[in-house]
């Protein structure tokens, strides 16, 4: 994992309550980690700690499915 | 200034369990509340329909206030489940009310119709008079088509809601209202005719979550309020998570938010008018408090309306 990913690992653990450590490629709602209602959490989160604007038009939940997916849509925005 | 100046609302009687909704879908009934709030349901006759139902709710709306059905001068229905592509409820409920040759016009719009509704009637008041906005839906149908999805189906029930908007003082005076819609996200919430309602639930709430404090927020700000200033909160009765997460995005306690989706589930557009109805009967607000309410659905529509108690 790259430095990003660790940070997203520890946002990922910290909405999920879960302190397993899902693979990057692994999506996040079939393997537990996430749901309907943590996923707005997470948003959140990751814009606090990335300083990032996420816009409505960007919430799509496919963008947020895995570390590896999360890491490359913020990957976009630096 | 418009005035809400009177609610009600018609619940059908039968009564649908989450151990009965269960063992439909093939899950336990502590699942369905622990992932949406809902306790019980109810489902309509085979003879109820949104024409009876949200004639119904009218009928008690009209009788509480006082007034004969020829003293309203414009309908609004909402329904996202008319059995007719055309005509759709409204002409039906204002004949068998007997309101006489009024204009009376149908909003297809899932969730959030009530709402859209009383936002129109605000406007139309000034010219009409009286508006009765009526919000009925028959969900069970949908949440009974196959394949049923136990994270869909679990969550709708049926129901009719009624509201006299009108420019008479009434017990909630229509401060100001807020509308928005995006229609990006327009297939993440879809039902097609006689097809099995299409839901992306993470997006339903992850656009929720965000929108419905946002829209509240800024109709507050506007009027110099803060959420905090707000004594009541009524929202479309969608999921009690969702409500809760509302809650905390703009700093309230969740008692602040009347809440009767445990009963009744997710009425879809009638939910407000139903939810409304029984927070004025029970809440009773005092004079000079403010109450808002808001909705998010399909369209992606969402909006809020804040009201000042007389």
């Amino acid at each position: 994992m790259n430095q990003r990913q660790e940070l997203i690992l520890q946002l990922v653990k910290k909405v999920s309550k879960k302190s397993e450590t899902p693979d990057p490629e692994e999506s996040l709602f079939d393997s537990g980690y996430l749901d309907s209602f943590a996923l707005p959490d997470l948003v959140a989160e990751l814009e606090e700690q990335f300083s990032v604007k996420i816009p409505d038009s960007d919430l799509n939940p496919r963008k947020f499915d895995s570390i590896a997916r999360i890491d490359a849509y913020l990957g976009e925005q630096d | 200034m418009p005035f809400l100046q009177q609610m009600a609302c018609w619940l059908p009687e039968r009564l649908v369990s989450n151990d009965e909704m269960g063992s439909l879908l093939g899950c336990a009934a502590e699942w369905i509340e622990s992932v949406s709030g809902i306790q019980e349901r109810r489902f309509a006759g085979p003879d109820d329909t949104t024409v009876s139902m949200g004639t119904a709710a009218a009928q008690r709306c009209l009788k509480e206030l006082g007034i004969g059905a020829e003293s309203i001068g414009y309908l609004i229905c909402s329904s996202g489940t008319a059995e007719n592509r055309f005509p759709g409820p409204a002409t039906s409920i204002a004949s068998k009310l007997g309101c006489g040759p009024i204009p009376a016009i149908d909003l297809p719009l899932a969730s959030t119709g009530a709402l859209l509704g009383l936002d129109l009637a605000r406007n139309l008041a000034p010219r009409y008079g009286r508006v009765l906005v009526v919000a009925t839906e028959k969900m069970s149908p949908v949440a009974l088509t196959e394949p049923m999805e136990r994270g869909v189906s679990m969550l709708f029930g049926d129901g009719a809601g009624a509201c006299v908007v009108g420019m008479e003082p009434g017990p909630l005076e229509i401060v100001d209202s807020l509308l928005a819609s995006d229609g990006q996200f327009a297939a993440d919430l879809m039902l097609r005719a006689g097809e099995p309602l299409i839901m992306n639930g993470r997006s339903v709430i992850l656009q929720a979550s965000r929108k419905i404090p946002r829209v509240i927020q800024d109709l507050l700000e506007r009027n110099g309020l803060r959420a905090s200033d707000v004594a009541s909160f009524v929202m479309h009765q969608a999921n009690i998570n969702l409500i809760q997460k509302v809650a905390a995005a703009l700093g309230v306690e969740n008692e602040r938010f009347f809440t009767n989706i445990a009963r009744y589930g997710n009425t879809s557009s009638a939910s407000l008018l139903i939810a409304a109805a029984e927070w004025m009967e029970n809440a009773r607000p005092m004079s000079g408090e403010h109450a808002v309410l808001s909705v998010f659905g399909a369209g992606f529509q969402w909006g809020a309306m804040l009201l000042k108690a007389s």
